[in-house]
């Protein structure tokens, strides 16, 4: 084993990004895709902090761009349960497969 | 081998295998928490890397945050105890093939390229360098993104109230 690197940290980013991207494709439920979304979003933020510590130890930009992608990511996951909420109230299911009403 | 590359490897294991099983697992719940556990390896990440305030506030927004905003909506929505319902074997096939191959594409990107070190000397990410420029108004300040996000945040929840809002019950 080598001693880790920035190779070895973007090489679990990428991981994680594709497992993301894998869940996204197959999940139906609502939740779950949220969940994979988390997971990219995490991913995004480690490539940020990786580049900002190995690439360009003289600036904190990349540690500010991974503050604020948390901050949105919050946003985005308090905004998505309450859809989410609100659609189980009208329609008692959370696949995508049945929600469907503004498919036309 | 030093202890430092035990440890990296043992959190990056901690990270992907909880990842695999969060996005495969058939039952929502469980899925939740290993959510949870990788969430936490990434946090554990950033402590190796020595960003201890990022690492700070990954637990407390999505560690203690968005899981337990998730766990709360899994319990409105979902029956107790019931399986997700079983993936369609070729959609999960053509999932694989397309996770596998952008993983591959993106690999070979990284292994081929050579990153190149900037000489200039490093700045420690402790906590006054990242308040001063948080909140600075001179060049390589972060004050306007600042405010940006807070207004955007303001946006959200009061967004989130508004959708989430029980109608009231016509009386007729």
């Amino acid at each position: 084993m080598m001693e880790p690197g920035l190779n070895h940290i973007l090489f679990i980013s990428t991981a994680l990004f594709f497992i993301g991207i894998f869940g996204f494709l197959t999940r139906r439920n609502l939740i779950t895709m949220l969940m994979s979304i988390e997971l990219v979003l995490n991913s995004v933020n480690i490539n940020f902090v990786a580049f900002n510590k190995y690439l360009w130890p003289h600036k904190l930009d990349g540690l500010f761009f991974s503050i604020f992608v948390i901050a949105i990511a919050a946003a985005e996951a308090a905004v998505a349960i309450a859809i989410i909420i609100n659609l189980y109230r009208s329609h008692q299911s959370i696949d995508v497969e049945n929600a469907e009403d503004l498919k036309f | 081998m030093s202890g430092s590359t035990i440890i990296f490897y043992l959190l990056s294991i901690l990270t992907l295998v909880s990842g695999i099983l969060s996005v495969t697992t058939r039952k929502i719940f469980r899925a939740a928490i290993f959510l949870l556990f990788s969430l936490i390896g990434i946090a554990g990440l950033y402590f190796w890397m020595q960003y201890e305030f990022i690492a700070a506030v990954q637990i407390v927004v999505y560690v203690g945050g968005i899981t337990v905003l998730i766990i709360f909506s899994i319990f409105l929505t979902q029956q107790a105890g019931e399986l997700l319902p079983q993936q369609n074997r070729k959609r999960v096939l053509f999932s694989l093939l397309a996770a596998f191959s952008g993983f591959g594409l993106t690999l070979l990107q990284i292994i081929q390229h050579s990153f190149n070190k900037t000489l200039e000397s490093s700045i420690l990410p402790t906590m006054e360098n990242i308040g001063n420029q948080m909140l600075g108004l001179e060049d390589n300040g972060f004050s306007l993104p600042f405010e940006v996000v807070s207004i955007l945040l303001l946006a959200a929840m009061i967004g989130c109230i508004v959708i989430a809002l029980r109608s009231k019950p016509t009386t007729v």
